[in-house]
């Protein structure tokens, strides 16, 4: 039975590091997007919850799960419009402005999501890859939603498009610098408003996958922080794409640690190796700044590197 | 405001001097600004409720008494400010020096951590009344010692290792709260509390009393007195100044001969020890031990009235009363009007996003009063 | 601004006036019935599928009694918040007895309210008053681990693999003696049974829940209860991975239709209405009610219809002499899982043994660690 045991904890972490993975992964490449574009967005947090609310709520009045993941992305769009509209004022802090939209997202969301916790709205399907396999745990490791290699796919076309597209070039160069961008030609608020749409929809997706897929229900306490974490994540990425989906990887096998060991009879420390991937981002922040330079990758307008 | 009184008014204020005009602005853009914009966000606010098919009006009268309406309401408005005094200087404070940190969660957790094990060491102490408010002091001491030492490193990290402030001080609160419940579960905990994990209770000698004359814990007078502190050292001596120039310009403020690395962190170690004060009061005057319990999100509710302040430390005080007459009245929207608890969380976001919406017309108003009929 | 200020000061004074009639309409409403204003509040959601529908639907039950205006809040923390919000219920309501129904709110915060307001009756979920704590407070509680215990028997019929699963919040007296009672319901069926208990640290924390139970059912576990604030979560993800599960705190048959199989219910809707009646009648209250089957203040779900009639047999069986009240649960010898025998033979602890009240072991064939 040992055997099974770690074999059972490997398969655990596999597809928990998969299914836990996925909100990880949509906010983080929606804050990249943002954050490219010289903007931080503080706020994913409200994103993702009202995200996952709508989901939720439009799943169950219109009995398309896949309506409710349009309806988050929607949702997120709307906040990332309100936030990109806020910060294009005049002396209006992004910092504050995140953190405010983060109160006021999370308060909608429980305001209108109240009537939505009892009932079970339609979940989003899984993808079976395990075809005519008996050994269940496999099975249900590869039993993987389609977010998940949607956001897989756009984590590789978002690599793809930000260095050999004319809107990822743009988006980069307002980034990097608003005077360049404006030199150019292209107005860096309209960038910057695009970029936090579709920053704030990607998160509003993250929030879907919740609600409607894993863990797949609506409550208040549904989200454990992860669009609060989504500008480590990035920062960690060091504005990566790519390395976004490894470190969503990374802080969703970190969750999943804790229970697989557990189910095998092993129990220390389980806070901390659930704040361990955040230490690891710290660690990783203090090897690789200096006082010299900004971190490497930072686009030069982001007002949090500067 | 109407057009035609703000001209009149404007009419009246041209027969005055123009120092007494550009004062009159800037009291306008300090007051009148915030006030439109909460008017703003109460509009909103109705709209909203009525649109969720409750009556306005009913909600801004059990709002209002609630939060303002009696004696009674005051206190419970009060109380739930008292936090928010001390989270929002954690905020402001080295936000005057130019730094972003936003970690008075962590700092409040830690803070409250180090009271809960410094009075559980000292409980015979309680036996004397001089001996007792020693430990108190010790207490609330150890509590400051350890929110301002975890505030220093997001401050030492930027200053040495231009490590981002506000992304360091985000990782340590989730760093904080997962060490603080694995000692409070752990090694820590008293064997006695069954069923809610704790750290040993302090002796009843050992905790905090109320204000005199309320039923409010001392946490309020602390606030109160570290606000109008702050509000002194920031505008009225050396360090507040040398604080200014360097969050306005780092490298002015090199030239002018300001040790930034010591400003920077004093700054911090200053915030750091507001929080874990808020901290250790929620120990020694609220539940009596560290559990779970202490991370409520008070440090990120500080953020906002920081910033709702402006990072004044005097205006901290009447943001954070707003701020705690809306929650307190969140009970009575519950109890009569049917309304979702997390109504006030709707009317909180539509204040703070008006308010600082409005900050961008900050300058504009006493531009406008001064020069238009100057 | 084409609206004149008169305009907006009319309307002003309009605003002003109607809120006050509103405010002096209810406050009125209220006094004039005479009607007695009980208040409740709750830590959570009221429709938690969970730990606060349970007390909700008890709260339901009192609104239906003549005479009686029942006043909730959720989503209550348990700090200063929950002081104030009684206060409030008090001050500015009139309320007269009070439910705050989460453990965290006894110490200290119900002890200082029923110490400031002594007229007011406090009642606090979870069995901690005392002799030395205030008249006007006290406590109640369920042994809801009976039903746990029949839960058990049941799963213990339905494991192929013999491994049961149980996902929980906290390693604290409560939850362990949920577990045990679990695990020794299931030993009735088979000793070689073994139980592998998660703590996911906190009593509301979905995703841990969801993943809990997946690496729980990827041990090849069949069978799974919980004891979390808010079972749904739990019971949806076992009935996607085709297992099945016991509930908790409220009938969840109805989130898996296929996989549910029993549960252990809270029935509160007998004490709640209980206390009210005694305050109605003018009569002291009681500082302390408990019970269990019994006393009717728990309850089990109705069997699915997958469980086959031997199962279903046994459990009426032992729920037969709890209700009559001849059964022990905790009865030596048993031993703990580290070998250590915590009940010598012949020694038997009943329901109301304090001593169960300090539980900090887990039963042998329990796979965790306290």
């Amino acid at each position: 039975m040992a055997d099974l045991g770690t074999a059972g904890v490997a398969l655990a972490l596999f597809g928990g590091a998969i299914r836990a993975s996925t909100p990880f992964l949509f906010v983080s490449l929606g804050e990249c997007l943002t954050e490219l574009s010289g903007r931080i967005n503080l706020g994913l947090e409200g994103t993702l919850v009202a995200g996952a609310m709508s989901a939720y709520g439009v799943s169950l009045l219109s009995g398309s799960p896949w309506l409710g993941v349009l309806a988050a992305a929607g949702t997120g769009a709307l906040l990332g419009a309100l936030h990109a509209g806020l910060c294009s004022l005049a002396r209006v802090n992004d910092i504050a402005v995140g953190i405010a939209l983060m109160v006021l997202g999370t308060g909608l969301a429980f305001f209108f999501g109240k009537p939505l916790i009892q009932p079970r709205a339609p979940m989003l399907p899984a993808l079976h890859f395990c075809v005519g396999c008996h050994f269940a745990p496999l099975r249900a490791a590869l039993d993987i939603n389609p977010l998940f290699l949607i956001g897989v796919a756009l984590a590789f076309l978002l690599r793809w498009g930000l260095a050999n597209t004319r809107p990822g070039l743009v988006l980069r160069t307002v980034g990097d610098s608003s005077d360049a961008a404006r030199a150019m030609g292209y107005a860096p608020r309209l960038v910057r408003l695009w970029a936090t749409m579709a920053g704030g929809s990607l998160a509003g997706i993250g929030g879907a996958f919740l609600s409607l897929y894993y863990p797949g229900s609506w409550n208040e306490g549904l989200s454990s922080g992860q669009g609060l974490i989504a500008v480590a994540l990035v920062i960690f990425a060091r504005w990566r794409p790519l390395a976004c989906l490894f470190a969503s990887l990374l802080f969703g096998a970190a969750g999943a640690l804790g229970p697989a060991l557990q189910s095998i009879g092993v129990h220390q420390g389980s806070y901390l190796f659930y704040a361990a991937p955040y230490a690891l981002t710290l660690a990783i922040m203090i090897a690789t700044s200096s006082r010299r330079h900004t971190l490497a990758g930072a686009p030069g307008e982001l007002s949090v590197t500067r | 405001m109407p057009a035609g009184m703000m001209s009149a008014l404007a009419l009246r204020l041209g027969a005055w001097p123009r120092a007494r005009r550009r004062v009159i602005g800037r009291l306008a853009e300090a007051w009148l600004l915030p006030i439109l914009a909460l008017g703003a966000a109460l509009l909103l606010f109705g709209g909203f409720v009525a649109a969720s098919g409750a009556d306005p009006a009913d909600a801004a009268a059990l709002i209002w008494r609630g939060a303002f309406g009696t004696w009674f309401s005051w206190q419970n408005t009060l109380q739930k400010a008292s936090p928010l005094l001390l989270t929002g200087l954690a905020m402001a404070l080295p936000a005057r020096a130019g730094l972003m940190v936003i970690g008075g969660e962590g700092a409040l957790v830690l803070g409250g951590l180090a009271c809960a094990v410094i009075g559980a060491s000292l409980a015979g102490w309680g036996e004397s009344a001089s001996a007792a408010l020693f430990a108190q002091a010790t207490m609330l001491a150890g509590g400051m010692a350890a929110g301002a030492l975890w505030l220093m490193i997001p401050g030492a990290l930027r200053q040495w290792r231009g490590v981002n402030e506000t992304i360091s001080s985000l990782l340590l609160n989730t760093i904080a709260i997962a060490v603080m419940n694995q000692l409070v579960e752990g090694p820590l905990r008293d064997p006695a509390s069954l069923n809610k994990p704790s750290t040993p209770p302090l002796s009843p000698a050992l905790m905090l009393g109320h204000v005199p004359g309320l039923s409010v814990h001392v946490g309020l007078a602390f606030g109160l007195v570290l606000c109008l502190g702050a509000g002194v050292l920031m505008q009225h001596t050396r360090f507040g100044f040398s604080a200014g120039v360097n969050s306005g310009n780092p490298r002015a403020a090199l030239m002018v001969g300001i040790g930034v690395g010591r400003l920077v962190l004093i700054a911090c170690a200053l915030a750091g020890a507001c929080a874990g004060l808020a901290g250790a009061v929620e120990v020694a005057a609220v539940q009596g031990s560290a559990t779970a319990s202490l991370a409520a999100g008070y440090g990120y509710s500080g953020i906002l009235v920081a910033f709702l302040a402006r990072h004044n430390p005097f205006a901290i005080i009447p943001v954070a009363i707003l701020l705690g007459g809306i929650e307190a009245s969140d009970g009575l929207l519950q109890r009569h009007l049917d309304l979702p608890d997390a109504t006030v969380a709707v009317l909180q976001g539509f204040v703070f996003v008006a308010v600082l919406a409005a900050e961008t017309f900050s300058g504009r108003l006493s531009q406008w009063f001064g020069a238009r009929h100057g | 601004m084409s609206l004149g200020p008169s305009f907006s000061r009319r309307t002003l004074l309009g605003m002003a006036s109607g809120a006050a009639a509103g405010a002096l309409a209810f406050s009125q409403r209220a006094r004039a019935a005479g009607a007695l204003e009980v208040g409740f509040l709750y830590v959570g959601s009221r429709d938690d599928y969970g730990y606060n529908q349970a007390h909700a639907e008890g709260a339901a039950a009192v609104k239906k009694m003549a005479g009686v205006k029942v006043l909730e809040e959720e989503r209550v923390p348990e700090t200063v918040d929950v002081v104030k919000s009684m206060d409030s219920m008090i001050e500015l309501d009139g309320a007269s007895l009070l439910f705050p129904t989460s453990f965290g709110y006894y110490n200290p915060f119900v002890l200082q309210e029923a110490k400031k307001y002594s007229k007011v009756q406090f009642r606090h979920c979870g069995g901690l008053w005392v002799e030395k704590d205030p008249k006007n407070a006290g406590s109640y509680f369920g042994y809801i681990d009976e039903c746990q215990y029949l839960s058990g028997i049941v799963a213990g019929h339905m494991s192929k693999t013999k491994k049961l699963g149980f996902v929980a919040a906290k390693p604290i007296p409560q939850v362990l003696r949920n577990i045990n009672a679990f695990t020794l319901g299931a030993q009735l069926v088979d000793p070689s049974i073994t139980t592998t208990v998660i703590f996911t640290g906190d009593w509301s924390m979905p995703v841990k829940e969801a993943e809990a139970t997946n690496a729980l059912a990827d041990q090849g576990i069949d069978v799974v209860t919980c004891h979390v604030d808010g079972p749904k979560v739990t019971i949806q993800t076992a009935e996607s991975r085709g297992i099945y599960t016991c509930g908790y705190h409220v009938d969840q048959a109805k989130l898996a239709p296929k996989g549910y199989l029993t549960g252990a219910e809270w029935n509160w809707a007998t004490v709640y209405q209980n206390f009210v009646a005694e305050m109605q009648a003018g009569k002291p209250l009681p500082n302390f009610v408990r019970g269990g089957l019994r006393e009717g203040i728990v309850k089990t779900s109705p069997y699915g219809a997958m469980v086959p009639a031997a199962a279903r047999a046994q459990t009426d069986a032992v729920k037969a002499k709890l209700v009559a009240g001849d059964y022990v649960i905790f009865k030596g010898p048993v031993a703990d899982n580290t070998g250590k025998q915590v009940i010598p033979p012949g020694t038997s602890h009943g329901q109301t043994d304090i001593w169960l009240e300090k539980m900090d072991w887990l039963a042998s064939g329990v796979v965790g660690k306290t």
